[in-house]
């Protein structure tokens, strides 16, 4: 019983830094039907943007975390401002190309700059706690803590304030929006920003949980996480974080279960399962696309 | 038609180009270097890279390789295959078909110089790997006999990982062993397989058997399954920069036992990456050892440091090696034919580099030599002893 309490404790771990980064491809698909494969890339950024910091200056925990996020933002606005505004009419595909190549720029400039693997500083002291033969570290709680906590910010931010209905107003219908006042280039700006700061802080964690940071960091866990975000539902902030928890506890339990080495063919597998029982993820609803 | 002045200037400019273009080529001995200049170990790739200046330079400062009557300067050409198989054999063809090498050394990661030992079989072009240790890199996927122009520096997985088994059972007195390896990467697999069968010859027994994919930073549910089986010894055939992740993860499970390497932990970054110091105490194979160096090697020691500030490991040393036994060759075989040269490495018998003494068996394309066990220490690397072949 103990092992597999243990075992949840690590899908809780990775399924809430999947969830961040998950968010961000649902929020940008929300307000622009466009995934933003660049995203991924900004949640390694996030990775560098912390090393950098505390090479200039040692921050404690929190600050870096509110300075990462800010940098990230930004630099999701701008992606978003001269990559992907200009091609906000164009065909679908030119926008995915422009998104992927995004990314690529974005990988190969920090590996230009930064070849090597770099050790991530320790920022909070992790202690280890033992209750009842499971071990769980500060760290995972922090990691665990502050991934619920963003998501609930970011829910209520959503449901309860103008600004979130304004959001759900341009992810519904853009064009009609304008009409009524809504100033739809500002709400997708600031979407995108509040999507980059949150994989800037899912970057920060992660390199706090696993201090080895290099540039081709984001490619594996941007693709999982954006495959969590398609099975919750695509467009839908509570779908991506549902999503993102099932594939870390997909993850760690079949590993637990069974031999490892089919870790992936079964999470997959039953990803692609759930897709044909309900092709626009759990909580996704089938939209009606005016030709 | 009349000539007007953009004809002029286009005939010049044409012109121009050509007679740049045209540069009469020194005849020299070109050697080409397919390394990990970035990817999953560019630490690997700029030791190979450094090594292989370093020979070239002492060589041409000598007038160079001896070439039937006359004495030919090295032309290094070096391609990055970032770590990738795809990429090492489009190096390979590079350096083989466009850039016209006589040899080439390299690559050193396993996953690379399998692909790349094919497309230099198919080619017909020398090749020596100086790192990679899984038996392979110089096998014939379809007969299962040895490749005609794939060789290499270094002992194989055949021999490193029964001397890491009997290290285990003899002076770790381990009697079970977990063992994480990558799945999806040659050397760790081979390497696992290995390791599996001499410890469990040698009387130990493998309790569990876990494995994840390159680019896995998340090691706990596999780790914690690990701390289940409760084993003597952990063997962790991960490259530099995983090992210090998994060691962490282990530790912070709770997980209390010693881990034992592969060669694939030999570069010093491994130290660098390891910030909460979690490998001390753990031991790895090596190939060679800066502490139990021979005069030979102490030469070649304060040389590389001289020209880079820093000790070589042990892939710049067999790098060095791989080039000493390419320029041997070439001079051996007194010309710069391919077929002439591959001839002339096969019937090298012994050899005596940096890293040890060399004896190649006839039809063998990899030499025995010796191997030395290392102990991570106090943040550095420390030789514990040298088995023999």
């Amino acid at each position: 019983m103990k092992y597999l309490a243990q075992q949840a404790i690590n899908a809780l771990q990775l399924g809430s830094i999947y969830a961040l980064i998950a968010l961000g491809y649902s929020m940008v698909y929300g307000v622009l039907t466009m995934i933003n494969f660049a995203h991924g890339d900004v949640f390694m950024l996030g990775s560098f943007f912390c090393l950098l910091l505390i090479a200039i200056v040692p921050v404690p925990f929190w600050l870096a975390l509110i300075v990462v996020m800010g940098a990230t933002a930004i630099l999701g606005t701008l992606i978003e401002r001269f990559a992907y505004r200009p091609l906000r009419n164009a065909p679908r595909v030119s926008a995915i190309i422009t998104a992927l190549g995004c990314g690529l720029v974005i990988q190969n400039t920090t590996l230009g700059i930064s070849p090597y693997a770099r050790p991530m500083p320790h920022l909070l002291d992790n202690v280890t706690y033992q209750f009842a033969g499971i071990t769980v570290t500060t760290l995972q709680i922090i990691i665990i803590g502050v991934s619920v906590g963003l998501m609930m910010v970011l829910d209520f931010l959503i449901r309860k304030t103008s600004f979130g209905m304004a959001m759900r107003a341009v992810a519904s219908d853009r064009a009609t929006v304008s009409l009524l006042g809504v100033p739809a280039n500002e709400i997708i700006a600031v979407t995108f920003a509040i999507g980059a700061a949150l994989g800037g802080a899912a970057g920060l964690l992660y390199g706090m949980a696993y201090p080895v940071v290099s540039a081709a960091m984001g490619i594996t866990v941007g693709w999982k996480a954006f495959v969590a975000a398609v099975i919750g539902g695509i467009g839908n902030m509570r779908g991506a974080v549902l999503g993102a928890f099932i594939l870390g506890t997909v993850e760690v339990m079949t590993v637990a279960v069974l031999p490892s080495t089919y870790r992936d063919l079964i999470s997959y597998s039953l990803l692609l399962l759930i897709l044909v029982f309900k092709p626009h993820g759990l909580l996704g609803k089938p939209t009606i696309h005016k030709a | 038609m009349y000539l007007h002045t953009r004809h002029i200037l286009a005939a010049l400019v044409l012109s121009g180009i050509l007679l740049t273009s045209c540069q009469p080529t020194k005849p020299s001995v070109k050697i080409g270097i397919n390394a990990e200049l970035t990817g999953e170990m560019p630490a690997v790739g700029a030791s190979c890279k450094q090594a292989a200046e370093l020979f070239t330079e002492q060589v041409n400062k000598a007038g160079g390789i001896a070439v039937g009557s006359e004495k030919l300067p090295i032309l290094l050409s070096v391609v990055d295959n970032s770590c990738k198989a795809d990429q090492s054999a489009a190096a390979a063809q590079r350096l083989i078909s466009q850039d016209g090498v006589t040899v080439m050394v390299g690559p050193n990661a396993s996953s690379c110089a399998i692909p790349a030992g094919e497309i230099a079989e198919s080619l017909g072009c020398l090749m020596i790997s100086p790192w990679s240790t899984n038996p392979k890199t110089t096998q014939d996927s379809q007969t299962g006999k040895p490749k005609k122009n794939a060789f290499r520096a270094c002992f194989t997985d055949r021999f490193e990982s029964p001397v890491l088994a009997a290290f285990a059972t003899k002076n770790l007195h381990a009697k079970t062993a977990a063992v994480l390896y990558d799945v999806s990467s040659e050397a760790p697999t081979s390497q696992s397989a290995l390791f599996k069968e001499a410890f469990e010859k040698a009387g130990g027994k493998v309790v569990s058997m876990e494995t994840y994919s390159t680019g896995d930073r998340d090691f706990s549910a596999q780790l914690t399954k690990i701390r289940e089986s409760s084993p003597d010894i952990i063997y962790l055939p991960a490259p530099y920069n995983d090992t210090p992740l998994i060691a962490a993860q282990a530790r912070q499970l709770g997980i209390k036992a010693p881990f034992l390497g592969s060669d694939a932990w030999s570069s010093p970054d491994i130290i660098k990456l390891d910030a909460g110091k979690n490998l001390e105490g753990s031991y790895f194979c090596n190939h060679y050892s800066t502490e139990a160096a021979t005069p030979k090697a102490k030469q070649f020691i304060a040389d590389y440091t001289a020209k880079y500030g820093n000790a070589p490991d042990d892939v710049a040393a067999l790098t060095y090696d791989a080039m000493a036994l390419a320029a041997n060759s070439i001079a051996s075989a007194g010309k710069t034919d391919r077929a002439a040269v591959r001839d002339a490495m096969a019937s090298t018998r012994t050899f005596d580099g940096v890293t040890g003494h060399f004896v190649y068996p006839e039809g063998a394309r990899e030499p025995a030599k010796s191997a030395v066990i290392m102990q991570i220490k106090d943040g550095s690397f420390h030789w514990v002893s040298t088995v023999e072949p």
